[in-house]
């Protein structure tokens, strides 16, 4: 019993010493963002890699999940003859909630996964270390661009994704199910908000974006320098941005929406 | 002793290790090293695998804080630096690490021009020039295009090296510099650190296992066992010592001070207690 209680102190000991260390990683980054100034080239190949090339994943999804939305919600609003509402229901749930948390969780699995292996791999094979040596710091380096373009890429991302499953649920509700075609977009343009709901919707992306990148970047850099070391950071990262991402929306939604 | 001969004896050392002591964790690793090493000559550091040759490395390098004791490099304590001071440092400190460390993402041209990039405002023209310069010494200047996934171990080791010298250092630090390369590799290996050294007038720190290689070479060797110094000299008076840690190592001997077992509770009890 005892030796049960004192393993559950080190695991809560060891957690609080893992999220101070990652503060603390996270106030380094913020201090060196103005090196980016210098070399805005690191930031560019870094957006590349990191939004651009999440696109196709982004777009996809986004355009599957405007498909099924748009299906699902007409079975429901047909029956109480409201099917006209289509536009406005998929566009809330899309721009609101759908289109930043699923944008995020797609991004933690395609871009924060390859981020914190790629930094892990740098690290198990010395290449961090040589750039020490070569008096150059990492930190400002390697970890700074691919925060930033995190950072930056999740808005961007977010939209589309929310772009792109407006458009598919037009295809499924106007397209093949006979919704009225301007009903569905001006009951759109009347019920969604753009300073409550996009900018709401905004701002998860950023705050997702910044949790996101911070796991990510600092799993890579935190990791176990060997092949399983790596690994397990890569796996960490998917989980843990899961957790974050679902946890920080409840409370996101719970400010923005919770007195309406 | 006069106090000019003492001030010359201590400006011909370039770096002072004095009383280091090293723990990861509960396990001490260094218990108290001293080593000069002489400005201009190549110093190698021996020892068995596990002794903490890199950790020395690392700990002269700054990537690591001694728990006890210091290095000093050109009178410039090393850990008493500040962040800017101590990458001003090492900006005259060169290493080759045991894997190469190359860059993946980046051409062999583009590694060894990255120190370059980095820490001058050199034009286009005047790089390519350096870049050349360096790779052609190093022999692989008809490989500028390759990529590192492309490269044999020794030719990415002697890219590393070429990267390493980019930007002209006073120190050259080698961990395990002829480990897992071929007859051939380790003989150019060896020609380049001599040649390195003498022609652009570098200090050359050498970790190494590999006694033969290293006696042709050094002009200095220490040998570090279980945390200490136990033995240092001339290749021929280390060849000579009395000391049974040195002799098992320069003899290649498998049992002596470093025993063959692994700790362990007694043969025949560890058997008996299977049988039950």
């Amino acid at each position: 019993m005892l030796d049960w209680l004192q393993n559950i102190g080190q695991a809560g000991l060891r957690v609080f010493q893992r999220l101070g260390h990652a503060t603390l990683f996270m106030l380094q980054i913020l201090v060196s963002i103005p090196v980016l100034f210098r070399h805005p080239r690191l930031l560019i190949h870094e957006l590349y890699s990191v939004g651009v090339l999440s696109l196709a994943i982004i777009v996809i999804s986004g355009l599957t999940v405007g498909m099924v939305l748009g299906l699902q919600m007409y079975n429901t609003l047909v029956d109480f003859g409201t099917e006209d509402s289509l536009g406005p229901v998929v566009a809330l749930s899309l721009v609101r909630e759908l289109g930043p948390v699923l944008t995020a969780l797609l991004f933690s699995g395609r871009a924060g996964s390859a981020l914190t292996a790629e930094i892990g791999l740098m690290k198990a094979t010395d290449q961090l270390s040589v750039m020490e040596m070569m008096a150059v710091d990492p930190l400002k380096r390697v970890v700074v661009p691919r925060y930033m373009a995190g950072v930056i890429s999740m808005p961007l991302l977010a939209a589309m994704f929310s772009a792109v499953g407006i458009l598919g649920s037009y295809m499924v509700g106007v397209g093949m199910l006979g919704v009225d075609d301007g009903a569905f977009w001006s009951q759109m343009q009347d019920k969604v908000m753009l300073d409550e709901d996009v900018l709401n919707g905004v701002i998860k992306s950023i705050v997702f974006g910044m949790a996101a990148s911070w796991i990510a970047v600092f799993e890579g850099y935190d990791a176990v320098p060997t092949t399983e070391g790596v690994s397990r950071a890569t796996t960490r990262t998917v989980v843990h941005t899961a957790f974050a991402v679902l946890g920080l929306d409840f409370v996101l939604t719970a400010i923005m929406f919770g007195d309406q | 002793m006069s106090d000019t001969r003492v001030a010359r004896q201590q400006d011909a050392m370039l770096v002072r290790i004095n009383d280091l002591h090293y723990a990861r964790g509960t396990r001490k690793i260094l218990k108290g090293i001293n080593i000069d090493i002489p400005r201009g000559k190549i110093t190698t550091i021996m020892g068995p695998s596990g002794c903490g040759k890199t950790t020395l490395l690392r700990l002269i390098g700054g990537q690591l804080r001694p728990s006890q004791g210091g290095v000093t490099i050109a009178d410039q304590n090393v850990h008493a630096l500040n962040n800017t001071d101590l990458y001003q440092l090492r900006k005259r400190m060169g290493m080759l690490f045991q894997s190469g460390a190359l860059f993946t993402h980046l051409s062999v041209f583009e590694n060894v021009a990255f120190p370059l990039r980095e820490h001058t405002n050199l034009s286009e023209s005047l790089i390519r020039a350096l870049v050349l310069m360096k790779l052609q010494a190093v022999g692989l200047r008809g490989a500028r295009r390759l990529m590192p996934a492309e490269l044999s171990g020794g030719m990415a080791r002697r890219v590393a090296l070429a990267r390493a010298i980019a930007l002209d250092p006073m120190i050259m630090m080698y961990d395990e510099p002829f480990t897992g390369q071929d007859p051939i590799t380790v003989g150019v290996i060896m020609q380049l650190i001599r040649l390195l050294n003498d022609s652009l007038g570098m200090t050359s720190i050498i970790v190494s296992h590999d006694v033969q290689e290293v006696c042709a070479i050094s002009d200095r060797l220490y040998m570090i066992s279980d945390g200490y110094v136990v033995g240092e000299g001339g290749p021929d008076q280390l060849k000579q010592s009395d000391s049974g840690w040195v002799r098992q190592f320069m003899n290649a001997l498998p049992d002596g001070p470093v025993p063959f077992h692994y700790p362990a509770p007694s043969y025949a009890q560890d058997l008996l207690q299977g049988l039950d």
